[in-house]
């Protein structure tokens, strides 16, 4: 049995209905994403996790039991803001400790426990410091580690790393993956970024206008797309307008495509099917399209070619290769992809 | 370095740019600081010019003993009140779920009413709790209530303690309710996620932050009412006992019958005032460790 | 908090402030006998004495705050651009007025400047007019500063200055037209408030002899019945007007700003 359960969940403010009939189960020791645009629901739902929300109909279960209807401090839950929000007036030492002394543990029992979170976030001489003597990085640990020290049995992070610089973010993330493992520790993590999202989570939730679009691992959410919205959302993507032939091959641009799955579609239908950029290559292959180079972007060990394929631009991803000079613009060259590489959009 | 002599010309500037300031220094010390060193020296003068501590040994009468007594006991109670009603009424409009209206209109009302001090102020309880005003009347028709059986007197300690805490509450709220704005929600939603209850949150994170502003608002507060001259003598006239009654009584007509105890009076003032603003800096240094 | 227990709150604290206004607006409408009446009104009004002292302190305080501004705003400038390390000094300057109480400044004005003194302000009427303005500038010091130094901190000086002194712009045009409409909000806030304060001042008025609204008030108070609360409700009334042309001109600004 999974052991974070949300059953239909509803929440409305006022007329407007942020989150929508959302189920969502999550097993002990799993990292779940919550990934969408901003306005998406996934804040509301984290903080009907959280009991800052009620929510309008449905159940939160932990470990099994109804916690819909219990107050924030009554679910032993670890929550990291995007503003870090440590308490100003605390060393870093009593921010972690709060917790543990709000719930009476004595003060022995305390120190203990500072002193190995700590250790666990890499700051182990820095509990003497407040807050604003920190980075934000060294604030958001502190913030980390506070949320740990209650040992809580579900970790929820809200765009915890927004706030942060780009190098940071990078560290941090794995860093926080590192320690959720290490802990066995449930955990839920919000973000509009989807590279954070893909890179951290054993599962990606995409949500679009309070609903779920895809649950999924990160490779089945941004390999196997199941909605137009996740595959537009996660990842750049090219896209074709295509024409099916039956219940196994489709017609882009005048190309017959034998699909390696059977689609729903019937005979003359309209369907739009997506390419990663990293699936198409330069040349002929399975299946070859005429193009035009249009454009050219470093982006470090990637080069990524602007080119023009039946009329709509695409963009396609090769290694970036000191014996293989890349084409000149205006250049007329074939492109290449593998049918089963080829994603057909339901919508 | 290019041009040495460039650098050393560019010295002597710096006067000049100080007297740009010239004038408000100027005003300072002509209207603010000598008036009052003059009065702090001329506590250890005698009428001739010469030294002397016996102003300030004489002021250890019966009489001027309690009125400081009296003074200091009515800036402590105002201000101890005035903060604490004007902190639930603060906490209230901010917190509370009210409607964003009603914060706006008791903030213009509080700066009204914080600034409805003096003359008019003592006129308006004189016509609703004095022997004949409104609410007076009122508890004597409908309830049989007598106020001055009771031992309430408007024109004593208690009643000037509520006419006061008309212009120190709204003071009060003027002050702290930007405070309580800075609270940040994140703060309360950890505290609440980490375990602890309203109260816990109250005592552990809010009030500790919001220290150094509910200090300053009691020194504030404090000297507010201890340099009150014109509620109180419009209340009461010449006769309560409190220090700057006795004070205004000496200038006019030097009833201690010594200038320079006048002066001596007046340097306890300051030095009250004074004590009361070194132990607010020193208790707000203590307190705010944790700001830049 | 709940709801209810902070309307509450609201409701006793909105009892005890609109008690005492309610209190004093019904007494001052009871001078005839057995009916509600604007006679104590008409009292006040036909009074020349009202007219007088209240002329006398209105001039008084349009004195006080055009000197405290010609004080305050190039005082508050110049910190800003050229001696930020004398901030502290001057701020906590400006805010001694509210630590030393009027009536020990005013004390201190009657000795220093005593009829045998080097500067006998008090020696003649208009010698001590001069004095019970600069006192009230004092008095109006505090506010006037902050209103002026917020308004400065929201516009960068030193390129505004530099800026404008590259186009060929002397001290005076600066401040004028570039300093002055940048804190124009913050300046009035300050000036509205310092008339507030200065219209009904008692003690530094009454101890220095002069004429003006506040003792009148006072005087009237210990020899009168009905015109007292009446004299009230307009000081009252005057008091909203003030606070209220604050809350015009911040609002005002706010709307230019949000159409700029």
């Amino acid at each position: 049995m999974a052991f974070l359960e949300l059953s239909n969940l509803v929440k409305t403010f006022g007329a407007n209905c942020v989150v929508k009939d959302f189920d969502l189960s999550i097993d002990r020791g799993e990292l779940v994403s919550l990934l969408g645009p901003s306005g998406c629901g996934k804040t509301t739902v984290l903080r009907m996790v959280a009991g800052f929300e009620t929510p309008t109909a449905g159940t939160i279960k932990i470990d099994g039991h109804d916690v819909t209807a219990q107050k924030p401090n009554e679910r032993a839950i670890g929550l990291m803001f995007q503003a870090y929000a440590l308490f100003p007036n605390m060393t870093v030492a009593d921010n972690v400790a709060f917790g543990l002394k709000v719930k009476g543990v004595a003060r022995a029992e305390r120190d203990k426990v500072v002193v190995e979170m700590l250790r666990l976030i890499g700051l182990p001489d820095l509990g003497g410091r407040f807050p604003f003597q920190l980075s934000g990085g060294q604030q958001q640990r502190v913030a980390l580690a506070r949320a740990l020290a209650v040992r809580p049995r579900l970790l929820l992070l809200d765009e915890p790393l927004s706030a942060l610089d780009a190098k940071i973010r990078l560290s941090l993330r794995t860093e926080i993956r590192e320690i959720q493992r290490e802990l066995g520790i449930t955990a839920i993590f919000v973000t509009h970024d989807q590279e954070e999202a893909l890179s951290m989570s054993d599962r990606v939730v995409v949500m679009n206008g309070g609903i779920a679009e895809q649950i999924g691992t990160p490779f089945e959410v941004y390999s196997r797309p199941t909605t137009r919205f996740v595959a537009t959302f996660v990842g750049t993507l090219n896209l074709f307008e295509a024409e099916a032939e039956g219940a196994g091959a489709l017609r882009i641009n005048g190309v017959t495509v034998r699909l390696p799955d059977e689609i729903e579609a019937t005979r003359g239908g309209r369907l739009t099917v997506a390419l990663r950029p990293e699936s198409l290559h330069l040349g002929a292959g399975e299946v070859t399209l005429p193009a035009t180079v249009e454009g050219l972007e470093f982006l470090g060990s990637i080069l990524r070619i602007k080119a023009r394929v039946a009329g709509t631009q695409i963009a396609l991803d090769t290694f970036n290769r000191a014996d293989a000079p890349p084409p000149a613009v205006g250049t007329k060259t074939l492109v290449s992809f593998a049918a089963r590489d080829l994603v057909v959009l339901n919508a | 370095m290019p041009d040495n002599r460039l650098h050393q010309r560019a010295k002597p500037r710096l006067p000049v740019e100080w007297l740009g300031i010239f004038p408000f220094f100027a005003f300072v010390l002509l209207f603010l600081i000598m008036p009052t060193m003059k009065i702090v020296v001329g506590a250890f003068q005698t009428p001739a010019g010469g030294f002397t501590l016996h102003n300030l040994l004489d002021l250890n009468t019966e009489s001027i003993r309690n009125a400081y007594w009296t003074s200091i006991k009515l800036s402590l109670i105002t201000a101890g009140l005035g903060c604490a009603m004007g902190f639930v009424m603060a906490v209230a409009v901010v917190f509370g779920g009210v409607p964003k209206g009603i914060r706006g209109l008791l903030l213009t009302f509080s700066g009204v009413a914080s600034n409805f001090a003096g003359v008019p102020l003592a006129f308006a309880f004189i016509a609703t709790l004095g022997p004949a005003g409104l609410v007076t009347l009122w508890l004597k028709a409908e309830f049989s209530i007598n106020l001055r059986a009771l031992g309430f007197n408007l024109l004593s300690f208690w009643g000037l303690v509520v006419t006061y805490l008309f212009f120190q509450i709204p003071l009060m709220i003027l002050i702290i309710i930007p405070a309580l704005e800075g609270l940040k929600r994140e703060w309360r939603e950890a505290a609440a996620v980490l375990g602890a209850t309203g109260t816990q949150y109250w005592r552990m994170v809010a009030l500790p932050i919001l220290f150094p502003s509910l200090l300053g608002a009691f020194a504030l507060l404090f000297a507010n009412s201890l340099g009150a001259v014109a509620t109180a003598f419009a209340l009461t006239g010449p006769q309560l006992n409190i220090v700057p009654i006795k004070l205004f009584a000496q200038i006019r007509g030097d009833v201690l019958g010594n200038p320079n105890l006048g002066y001596a009076l007046t340097f306890g003032m300051i030095v009250i005032a004074g004590l009361a603003n070194v132990t607010y800096i020193v208790l707000r240094i203590r307190s705010e460790r944790w700001l830049k | 908090m709940s709801r209810i227990v902070a309307w509450a709150t609201l409701i006793f604290g909105a009892l005890f402030f609109l008690l005492p206004l309610i209190g004093m607006t019904e007494f001052s409408l009871k001078m005839r006998r057995g009916v509600y009446s604007f006679d104590a009104y008409i009292k006040v009004f036909e009074d020349p004495t009202f007219f007088a002292t209240f002329g006398y302190s209105l001039t008084l305080a349009v004195i006080t705050i055009l000197f405290g501004i010609m004080l305050v705003m190039p005082t508050a400038y110049w910190v800003r651009l050229k001696l930020p390390q004398a901030r502290p000094v001057v701020e906590f300057i400006t805010l001694l007025p509210l630590l030393i109480p009027a009536i020990v400044i005013v004390f201190g004005y009657i000795r220093l400047y005593n009829t045998s003194s080097w500067l006998p302000l008090t020696g003649s009427a208009i010698g001590t007019d001069i004095l019970l303005t600069m006192g009230y500038v004092t008095l109006a010091m505090p506010n006037m500063y902050r209103a002026v130094d917020t308004g400065l901190r929201t516009i960068d000086v030193v390129t505004l200055t530099e800026a404008a002194q590259s186009l060929g712009a002397g001290w005076f045009t600066i401040m004028m037209r570039v300093i002055l409409p940048n804190v124009l909000v913050g300046v009035l806030s300050g000036a509205f408030l310092t008339l507030a304060i200065v219209i009904g001042e008692f003690t530094m008025a009454a101890l220095l002899n002069r004429p003006a609204f506040g003792p009148f008030m006072q005087l009237l108070g210990a020899n009168r019945a009905y015109e007292p609360p009446a004299l009230a409700v307009i000081a009252f009334a005057i008091t909203w007007a003030c606070i209220g042309l604050i809350q015009l001109v911040t609002r005002f600004s706010k709307h230019e700003r949000a159409k700029a």
